[in-house]
């Protein structure tokens, strides 16, 4: 049958490219393979020129679909499943991209453009790696490929396919509308597409600008812990055991820069539009893209030991095989569905659970087994470590930093556990403080060893030498720390003084480990920028743990609740830190007052903007904090709120909306109760008290308007509230035409709703006195202060420029040392 | 469960006895594999603690039946219950009833703002405590049904199933 309205081309070009991309990758793998396998040397260059050929194939596909994919979404091909649900045309163009990734398939495509990437730069420069390199990537890319295939192989279907029409995707299997005769069993209609008129829409809470450069960071990478995996295979694989450390560490570095900087831009992203009011939550899908970083950092620590003393390199062999190992089981964890009820943003479970669980055994199953075929094989140092040597003391610290990792990611697996062996354990109470109470210990240890490692040789360091560099540095963190003790505080004690203490130290050793470095920059390396990228960096390290330290530590809850009924709160109980403010009515909490001033609408969307002003009690600060919310957005009935902040260099306030008004609650159904006054008389109601200053009768009323027999009733009120706010109200009464017309004035900041129902001949009025919480307009918010986050953000980048400057400084000893021998 | 708490002691324990030995024979024990070993046997310790402290997930009978103790509770809201909330008064304060599968029911309390999908949510999460006949909520995750499924379900919102006019 043909249907009406239907854009079918891009979809077929689609589905040719996909199969395209199987194909071509699965040729690239052979090929490569049996490249790096010959022994002889023109077979060897033959396989590798075909192999070459394919890959290129492959990338070409990739890209392809990419842009066919964009397309549709760009377009609105609603009659695409993909472009249906995840995009509308209601968003904005910046958002497109952002809905690209939304779904499964999109960021399967972004993590294979990363790698194709990748790949071409590696055909280019790796040189003799070329060959067993490639196999590897471009396995990776055959497995990538499975995943938007959307291919039945014998009932089992393999992958999920972007391409799938929406009349195909079961959505309209329950919706007679659309079939002929209104029958779901008989085809769909011809014109169905007539009722398709808008797609379903992205996440409001992933429209958000994070959510469009978050992901192609953060699959950058993920994509690239290949490389440096890879290399290590390559090394097993051609028994060249030590030689691929020197090709990889700048893949290592370029890795470790760019996936650290991607999970700080979730951070931020969460800091930006999620509400659990913070940037890290220890929530599974976050540590699943922390701990393969961590490793990857042990394993680029112990590279370099091995690179200056020969220890080690075992280590850095299990170290880079268990990073790329941990993105595919990070890929499991966030995709499965397994998380369930422990993770708020995990990807919907799309069945392809058999397939994940392949995708990772099938790497890491034998690259364990490969390396622990060959491990009596890989060459290692047999006289010991000397305790005064760098590498000794740098070993630990990548241990430390190795099993904090693991720590981390077994307490995130919980729920595998409980699939696996069939138990119900739950998280503990407090989760963060599950991982905070041991990762605080972790950053003593290392903060302290990366301040002092540096000032260490390789092999061994003369007493002397050591003691005369570090002094300076040691003085000026004593000095710093002294200070922080004296000016500064760590406030939070509600896990007792020994869990404070910790963080105390933790915050000296953080101080320490960025005066060591700075210094070691001029006292060890006579300031030379090229050769202090690891100084950088770790002068950054330090900042990000001084900014994670202080602001989640002393984060102040603004909002405590100081008005209002006091609920009874049992020991230990959260504080109330909802803040209730009626609008135009300024609240006090502590620091702070301030005033909600009213809201406003996106011109497209279901989006509320608050407007809050914040005036500091000390008249210093005023600002006015916009938290916006979206209101019963396209079938997400209630709120879905994102914050607004704040920043001052030292500080940022953070506010956001917990609850509004529910426009069904807000129906009136009080009724005005009459009073009967005179001229000067007055009235009580439950706020305050008003008086009847007048009563007048207009008599020159336009008669097209009210008809000749028309009057109209003044009367000026004035009401008096106990808040001590004085309002003047004129209420009126009118006859037109012979029926009387009340309007009813609202006051309300009071709650206050009045009506002149009557003019009396005795001179007296009927004044109609109603008091509903239903006209009240107002917002409910928390809003915190974070203290030195900026700390935080800052220490990422410069972090990730050191990283940079070091692979820039290793890329060029590489080729230095190419052309010399 | 008393021989998986005590397990990282007896496991330190061990390896300290044997230290001496380690220490000693140079050429079997390097420094190094002597910190490794402590390492790794204080992070399967760290590990075995963290099941110490892990919480449980139950019906509303199992969690009336260990007071005070922090679980997570697997219900739903029972809507032919009333809802206390008001903002205005109190916007620290809400209670409903919470009914399980097994038809049990419970009055919950929460000292924060009211999740807005409370009411449409078809599963709740509510990790807190039951004390004094109520149970004392921390943290409440509310389960609602996808988009995708409840426009699958109804049939009715779905934006391909309007009444064709004939």
């Amino acid at each position: 049958m043909d249907y009406i309205g239907e854009n079918l081309l891009p979809g077929q070009l689609g589905h040719f490219f996909i199969v395209l991309s199987l194909v071509a990758s699965l040729l690239a793998t052979v090929t490569y393979f049996l490249a790096a396998q010959s022994k002889n040397e023109t077979d060897s260059i033959a396989w590798k020129k075909l192999a070459r050929y394919a890959f290129i194939v492959e990338v070409i596909s990739v890209f392809s679909i990419f842009g066919i994919l964009f397309y549709i979404i760009h377009n609105h091909l609603f009659e695409y499943h993909y472009a249906w649900k995840h995009s509308s045309r209601s968003l904005e163009f910046k958002y497109l991209l952002a809905c690209f990734w939304e779904g499964q398939e999109g960021s399967f495509l972004l993590w294979s453009a990363c790698h194709s990437i990748l790949g071409v730069i590696l055909i280019k420069r790796s040189g003799k790696w070329e060959a067993p390199v490639m196999t590897i990537v471009s396995f990776a890319q055959f497995a990538l490929a499975t995943m938007v295939a959307g291919i039945y192989i014998f009932g089992w279907k393999m992958g999920s396919n972007p391409f799938i029409l929406l009349r195909d995707s079961g959505v309209f299997d329950n919706a007679p509308g659309l079939h002929i005769n209104f029958d779901v069993n008989q085809p769909l209609r011809p014109d169905y597409m007539q009722s398709v008129k808008d797609g379903n829409d992205l996440n409001p809470l992933l429209q958000n600008y994070w959510m469009v450069i978050h992901p192609p960071v953060l699959f950058m990478g993920f994509a690239s812990t290949i490389v440096p995996f890879a290399f290590a295979m390559a090394g097993l694989w051609k028994k060249q055991f030590g030689e691929w450390t020197k090709p990889a560490l700048p893949w290592a570095l370029f890795s470790a820069a760019v996936l650290g900087v991607g999970i700080m831009m979730g951070g931020m992203w969460a800091y930006e539009s999620l509400t659990f009011g913070g940037y890290w939550a220890w929530d599974p899908v976050e540590n699943a893209s922390l701990v393969p970083w961590m490793i990857l950092v042990s394993g680029i620590h112990t590279l370099l030991i091995y690179r200056h003393s020969g220890h080690s390199l075992r280590a850095t062999y299990l170290f880079f095989i268990l990073a790329f190992g941990f993105i595919l089981y990070s890929t499991f964890l966030t995709r499965s569905g397994i998380l369930g009820e422990s993770s708020v943003h995990a990807f919907t479970d799309l069945g392809m659970n058999f397939q994940l669980l392949t995708f990772l055994l099938i790497f890491v199953l034998p690259s364990l087994a490969f390396f622990f075929y060959r491990y009596n094989q890989i060459p290692s140092v047999q006289k010991e470590e000397n305790t005064s040597s760098r590498e000794f003391w740098m070993f630990i610290g990548a241990l430390v930093f190795f099993l904090s990792a693991i720590v981390i990611i077994g307490k995130t697996s919980l729920p595998v556990f409980n699939k696996i062996l069939g138990t119900k354990i739950a998280p503990p109470e407090d989760a963060e403080f599950a991982y905070n109470s041991i990762q605080v210990y972790v950053a003593i240890i290392v903060a302290a060893l990366t301040a002092i490692s540096q000032y260490l040789k390789y092999k061994d360091t003369p007493g002397q030498y050591f003691w005369k560099k570090i002094l300076i540095p040691t003085i000026i963190a004593a000095v710093l720390s002294l200070l922080f003790f004296l000016f500064g505080e760590i406030n939070y004690n509600k896990k007792g003084p020994i869990f404070q203490g910790s963080i105390w130290l933790a915050v000296v050793c953080s101080i320490y480990t960025i005066a060591a470095n700075a210094g070691y920059i001029w006292l060890g390396l006579k300031g030379s920028l090229k050769l202090s990228g690891g100084s950088i960096a770790h002068v950054g390290f330090g900042m990000v743990l001084l900014g994670i330290l202080i602001s989640s530590s002393n984060k102040e809850v603004l909002s405590n609740n100081i008005g209002g009924i006091p609920a009874p709160l049992a020991e230990g109980e959260d504080p109330r830190e909802n803040l209730t403010l009626v609008k135009d009515m300024t609240a006090n909490m502590g620091r702070y007052s301030l005033t909600y001033e009213g809201d406003s609408a996106h011109p497209k969307k279901q989006l509320w903007f608050y407007k809050v002003r914040f005036r500091s009690n000390d008249g210093k600060e005023e600002f006015v904090l916009m938290p916006n919310a979206f209101v019963n957005y396209k079938g997400n009935e209630g709120l879905m709120a994102n914050p607004d902040a704040k920043h001052y260099w030292d500080h940022d306030v953070f506010t956001y909306i917990t609850s509004i008004p529910n426009p069904e609650n807000a129906k009136d159904t009080t009724s005005f109760k009459p009073y009967t006054r005179k001229q000067g008389d007055s009235l009580f109601y439950s706020k305050g008290f008003i008086i009847v200053q007048d009563i007048k009768q207009k008599d020159s009323v336009p008669q097209e308007l009210f008809g000749s027999q028309g009057m109209l009733y003044e009367v000026p009120l004035k009401i008096y509230s106990k808040s001590g706010s004085v309002f003047s109200v004129t209420s009126r009464l009118a006859n037109a035409k012979g029926e009387w017309f009340a309007i009813p004035d609202t006051i309300t900041s009071e709650s206050l709703i009045l009506q002149l129902q009557k003019v009396n001949p005795d001179k007296s009025i009927e004044l109609g006195v109603k008091e509903s919480n239903a006209i009240m307009k107002y917002v409910t918010l928390k809003a915190y202060r974070f203290p030195l986050i900026k700390l935080l953000w800052y220490g990422v980048w410069i972090t990730a420029i050191g990283i940079i400057i070091s692979m820039v400084r290793r890329i060029r000893l590489n080729r230095a040392g190419r052309t010399g021998s | 469960m008393i021989i998986v708490s005590y397990y990282p002691i007896f496991l330190i324990a061990s390896l300290t006895e044997f230290w001496p030995t380690f220490v000693l024979q140079k050429k079997f024990m390097k420094k190094i594999h002597i910190i490794l070993l402590v390492l790794i046997a204080g992070s399967i310790g760290v590990l075995l603690t963290f099941l110490k402290t892990a919480s449980t997930y139950d019906t509303i009978d199992t969690a009336i039946a260990k007071p005070g103790k922090f679980v997570h509770l697997m219900a739903k809201l029972d809507k032919s219950q009333p809802i206390e909330y008001d903002a205005v008064n109190n916007p620290n304060y809400l209670s409903f009833t919470a009914i399980d599968t097994l038809g049990k029911s419970v009055k919950v309390v929460y000292h924060n703002a009211k999740p807005d999908n409370l009411e449409i949510s078809e599963k709740l999460v509510l990790k807190g405590k039951y004390n004094n006949g109520q149970f004392e909520c921390k943290d409440i995750q509310t389960k609602c049904p996808s988009k995708y499924k409840e426009e699958q379900a109804k049939g009715g919102t779905h934006p391909g199933n309007v009444p064709a006019k004939k």
